[in-house]
């Protein structure tokens, strides 16, 4: 088979549908990094212009430009934008379209969950979109505090939106960071060892590991604070036994990872395009991995900054704010190992250099006013002025923006597969420099004035006015110079001028492949032996076409890859893909049914979409299944491999450790809110203590022993080729056992309206019934395979999957019976 | 903390521009010892130390420390006023205008009635939060008697532009005809 006749029968295989209606089923990394990525864009300009609202009214005192009402929706909306609908997404995007290519492989590895976190982030940010231009956006901040966030204050629709809506995106962000994860350590080339990757697969894997910890502390603090202003659980009202304080301490534990899931992915891109620039290599590979993994666990540490100002004990203040200086230290390590980078090459003022330098000029501006900020007598003045604004947007604009400016110069000869024509980037550059840096430098100073943030006005006596003005005019230099990029950019895609392969001489694999890419990215998979494999086989590229790779030769109509061993890179499973197909946006749209039936208080809609997802769920695992054994097959160099769903950790099994590790923190972070309240908050002990029960509490622990060890039994039986349905059944009895338990702890619970303990004590038993019944259905499944033949001693995988979620349900069904009845059974 | 921020800045821009001059391949191992070690580690780590210990210090003089003559008066923030009341004259309450001796130390108990506020005179003292069911105690201290300007500093939803407050600050003998009641 020669090169062309293996690109033809490579893209049938791989191809998505043809035109528009191949958006709605395509599967594949690159449509839906490029679509992912499209559509953040989209979000950073609709963010901008607000920011331009914002300083027009802010141009001159007394404005009537935009009412107190409508300004509070617009600084609101441009946070939230800003931060969930632009940042995230862009790392999201960027990390699926590169990370493939990159590691040397054909796709990531759940291309189906790809799609479904592209259109809940689609759907979820229209809600938004919507609330806007119906004038109900969302106004409390994109804080969202209570009790001013609280049903009381804001009895309108605008924080349900904000409640709703980013927790519907937040399952983009979770699902992409899972995929992120597992691809990372798992679909690489052969040969890739944890130390050669690329150094941006190491940014991607830490922040993926952050979004999974990061994110599920927010979506708990939505979810409790939509169940308050639905049904009037008190979790945040003071005199109910809840505490504000508690949706501070959530919103931050998400909200300081935050700055570094959003810093990280860009220091990821700075690391793989500033050695290129100049010509070298990165100085201290393994120093900066050892850097970022110290800043992903000192961010977790430092969210209590955030919080100086709440009458925090002193002790605590000097902890945090030891904590937050210290995080400077990582932080210096890489600044100082890519000036290093540039010393030890020779650098040259291409576009994206250009933007790597305005890069540094910003951040190292914004991380030195961040140490200032973490000196707890200089916040106590500075905190909520426009000095912390202007603060955050030179570590976020120069700390994200910049770096991913840089990255877009760097990337988009290999969308487009074509040169830069028209030299608008330059004057673009020039003009957003400058109008950034004239805009908040201008806003350091009227900070430190006394300037408040989020007000709508300020008087002329406030003497402030030239300032604002000049911040203002600043603003609108920054929003030419941007609207230039975006032009420059549209130019480069429609005039067509043909650039070469590899236009920058890098090394990283991404460049050993044509461009535009190709749906399947490489003919034949390589053999890695280097951090730099373009460097030591500058011919790669062709080889890899002339099939002389792994998996060189298409096999029936498979998407085939294989995946490695997390350390050392050598092969160990043969995967097939899934095909294209519409499953993800439809059970997206049923998910977004489950999302505005909350939101509209449709509550008889709400079971019809979950038992909808249900059903789209099932078929989606369903046609995963085979009815035969598949012998171990052959992917060239003599090598033979099992494939996945014939293992026991298949790449199924490692997705469902990820995604119960966010699913943990989620519990966890719901026993640390059950915990403080107990603690801290005023207006305990409740009224009504629960009144303990030794039959439930007997019930439900049987059941949590009963399922695992069943379902151990039903995974040894099956493996000597032998029925193991008694044990799936068992197991089902089991997680039955623990849904009742459950059931029965929530219907008895002492009155959820009246006090925050009886509160969370129904919602842990409602987390508790949610898992158990989740556990139901996967047994059920089970069964329902072994009885129709698609399990074998062979086929094992689904045991070991569901077998993690059985043992799971069983912990968190103990601990939450436990923390329900032991109480009461101590008195 | 300006000048060491200002001395900080224009070495890593020295350093960057410098990294344009044309120079031979010096190799990896001394560079990591220079850049990382020194650069990246030791630099910072001084730096911060110095940084911190000074921080904790001005922190630590800023403490509520008990004292003899502390004023204590109470600050509740409702949405658009705060009312105030005094310990030495408990059926006092005043609107939007908080009277305190100067030169003198003020405890200020700070708390709600609704939703978050903070309390702020920045030419007194840092801010501080006022949060449902908690009461936070923030020492302010006049040095001379006059007229400071306090804001609400936490957003609180419309109006919050214009949600101040006034401090007057007393000589010795007003201050004694403010607890006698002779002052409105």
């Amino acid at each position: 088979m020669n090169a062309l006749e293996r690109h033809r029968k490579l893209t049938t295989i791989w191809a998505s549908e043809k035109g528009f209606k191949g958006w709605f089923s395509t599967v594949n990394h690159t449509d839906l990094g490029r679509m992912f990525l499209v559509t953040a864009f989209f979000f950073f300009i609709i963010g901008g212009l607000l920011a331009m609202l914002i300083r027009v009214q802010l141009a001159t005192p007394h404005s009537a430009f935009a009412g107190p009402e409508i300004y509070n929706q617009i600084f609101t909306m441009h946070g939230t934008i800003m931060m969930f609908l632009f940042a995230i997404p862009t790392f999201e995007g960027l990390a699926i379209y590169l990370l493939p290519k990159i590691l040397g492989t054909r796709d990531l590895a759940f291309p189906r969950l790809t799609a479904y976190g592209y259109w809940c982030y689609a759907f979820g940010g229209s809600m938004m979109l919507i609330a806007m231009v119906f004038g109900i956006a969302p106004n409390g901040g994109w804080f969202m505090y209570p009790p001013l966030s609280s049903a009381i204050y804001s009895p309108g629709i605008n924080t349900d939106f904000w409640l709703i809506g980013i927790t519907f995106v937040e399952i983009s962000a979770v699902a992409a960071a899972v995929e992120i994860t597992v691809s990372i350590l798992k679909y690489r080339a052969p040969g890739m060892s944890l130390d050669k990757m690329p150094i941006f697969a190491w940014y991607a894997l830490i922040t993926a590991l952050m979004i999974l910890t990061g994110f599920p502390p927010l979506i708990l603090g939505s979810v409790l604070l939509e169940v308050e202003r639905a049904f009037g659980f008190p979790f945040f009202q003071a005199d109910l036994g809840g505490d504000s304080l508690l949706w501070q301490h959530l919103f931050w534990l998400f909200g300081h990872p935050e700055v570094y899931i959003i810093f990280l992915p860009a220091a990821g891109v700075i690391s793989t395009i500033l050695p290129v620039m100049c010509r070298t290599t990165l100085l201290g590979y393994g120093w900066i991995v050892a850097a970022a993994l110290a800043l992903a666990f000192l961010s977790f540490g430092l969210w209590v900054h955030h919080m100086f100002t709440t009458g925090i004990p002193h002790m605590g203040l000097a902890f945090f704010s030891a904590a937050s200086t210290l995080v400077a230290v990582p932080t210096g390590v890489q600044i100082f190992a890519w000036i290093g980078t540039m010393w030890k090459g020779r650098p040259e003022l291409r576009l994206p250099m250009l933007h790597l330098l305005g890069f540094f000029f910003t951040f190292v501006i914004g991380g030195l006013t961040g140490v200032m900020v973490a000196v707890v007598p200089f916040d106590w003045q500075a905190h909520d002025t426009a000095f912390i604004t202007a603060h955050l947007h030179y570590v976020l604009f120069g700390g994200f923006v910049f770096p991913i400016f840089a990255g877009i110069y760097y990337w988009l000869p290999h969308v487009t597969g074509r040169r830069r024509f028209f030299r608008l980037g330059e004057l673009a550059f020039a003009l957003v420099f400058i109008g950034f840096h004239v805009t908040f430098l201008a806003m350091h100073w009227v900070g430190l004035l006394g300037q408040r943030r989020r007000i709508p006005t300020y008087a002329p006596e406030d003497g402030w006015t030239a300032i604002n003005l000049i911040s203002s005019v600043g603003s609108f230099v920054l929003a030419i110079g941007i609207g230039m990029i975006l032009i420059d950019v549209i130019l480069h895609v429609l005039t067509a001028s043909r650039g070469r392969r590899n236009p920058w001489g890098a090394g990283t694999l991404e460049w050993a492949m044509p461009t535009p890419p190709l749906a399947y990215n490489f003919a034949s998979l390589p053999h890695i032996t280097s951090r730099d494999p373009l460097v030591d086989q500058p011919d790669l590229a062709v080889q890899l076409a002339r099939g002389e790779g792994y998996l060189g030769t298409p096999r029936n109509t498979w998407r085939e890859t294989l995946t490695v061993d997390i350390a050392s890179g050598k092969p160990d499973m043969h995967v097939i893909y899934p095909s294209n197909t519409r499953l993800p946006i439809l059970m997206s749209a049923v998910t977004g049914v489950f999302f505005v039936s909350l939101l509209l208080k449709f509550y008889w809609t709400v079971p019809v979409a979950v038992i909808g997802v249900t059903i789209l769920v099932w078929r989606w695992v369903w046609g995963l299944g085979r009815g035969a054994d598949l012998a171990p097959l052959p992917i060239g160099h003599g090598i033979t491999l099992p494939n996945a769903g014939m293992t026991a950790r298949s790449p199924g099994w490692w997705g469902s450790i990820f995604l119960l590790t966010a699913n943990a923190t989620f519990f966890g972070s719901l026993l640390f809110g059950f915990a403080f309240l107990w603690t801290v908050a005023p207006g305990w002990p409740p009224p009504v203590w629960f009144d303990p029960s030794m039959t439930e509490l007997g019930a439900g622990l049987s059941g949590a022993i009963i399922g695992p060890i069943a379902m151990r039994l039903a995974k040894s039986v099956n493996s000597k080729g032998r029925s193991s349905i008694t044990g799936a059944t068992m197991s089902l009895f089991g997680a039955i056992l623990v849904a009742v338990a459950s059931a029965a702890m929530m219907w008895r619970t002492p009155s959820p309206v009246d006090h925050a303990y009886g509160a969370t004590l129904f919602v842990l038993g409602g987390y508790g019934l949610f898992h158990a019944v989740l556990a139901m259905l996967m047994t059920s499944f089970l069964i329902a395979r072994i009885v129709r033949g698609f399990t074998s001693a062979v086929r094992r995988a689904e045991f070991s999957i569901i077998g993690l979620w059985v043992d799971y349900t069983s912990v968190i069904g103990v601990l939450i019976l436990l923390a329900a009845h032991l109480p009461g059974v101590l008195q | 903390m300006l000048a060491g921020a200002g001395l900080i800045f224009g070495l890593v821009m020295v350093l960057l521009l410098l990294a344009f001059r044309p120079r031979a391949d010096t190799g990896d191992a001394g560079n990591v010892r220079v850049w990382v070690i020194g650069l990246g580690l030791a630099f910072p780590m001084v730096v911060l130390a110095a940084l911190l210990a000074y921080g904790l210090v001005i922190g630590e003089r800023l403490l509520p420390l008990a004292s003899d003559d502390v004023v204590r008066v109470g600050a509740q923030g409702q949405l658009s006023t705060w009312s105030f009341t005094y310990a030495d004259v408990p059926n006092r309450r005043t609107q939007d205008v908080l009277h305190i001796p100067a030169a003198r130390p003020v405890d200020v108990s700070i708390t709600t009635a609704d939703v978050i506020h903070s309390f702020w005179v920045p030419r007194l003292a840092g801010k501080l939060d006022a949060i449902p069911g908690r009461t936070n105690i923030l020492r302010i201290e006049a040095d001379f008697p006059g007229t400071y300007h306090g804001v609400s500093a936490e957003f609180s939803g419309t109006g919050y532009d214009h949600f101040s407050f006034t401090v007057i600050a007393h000589d010795a003998e007003d201050w004694d005809a403010f607890l006698d009641e002779d002052i409105e």
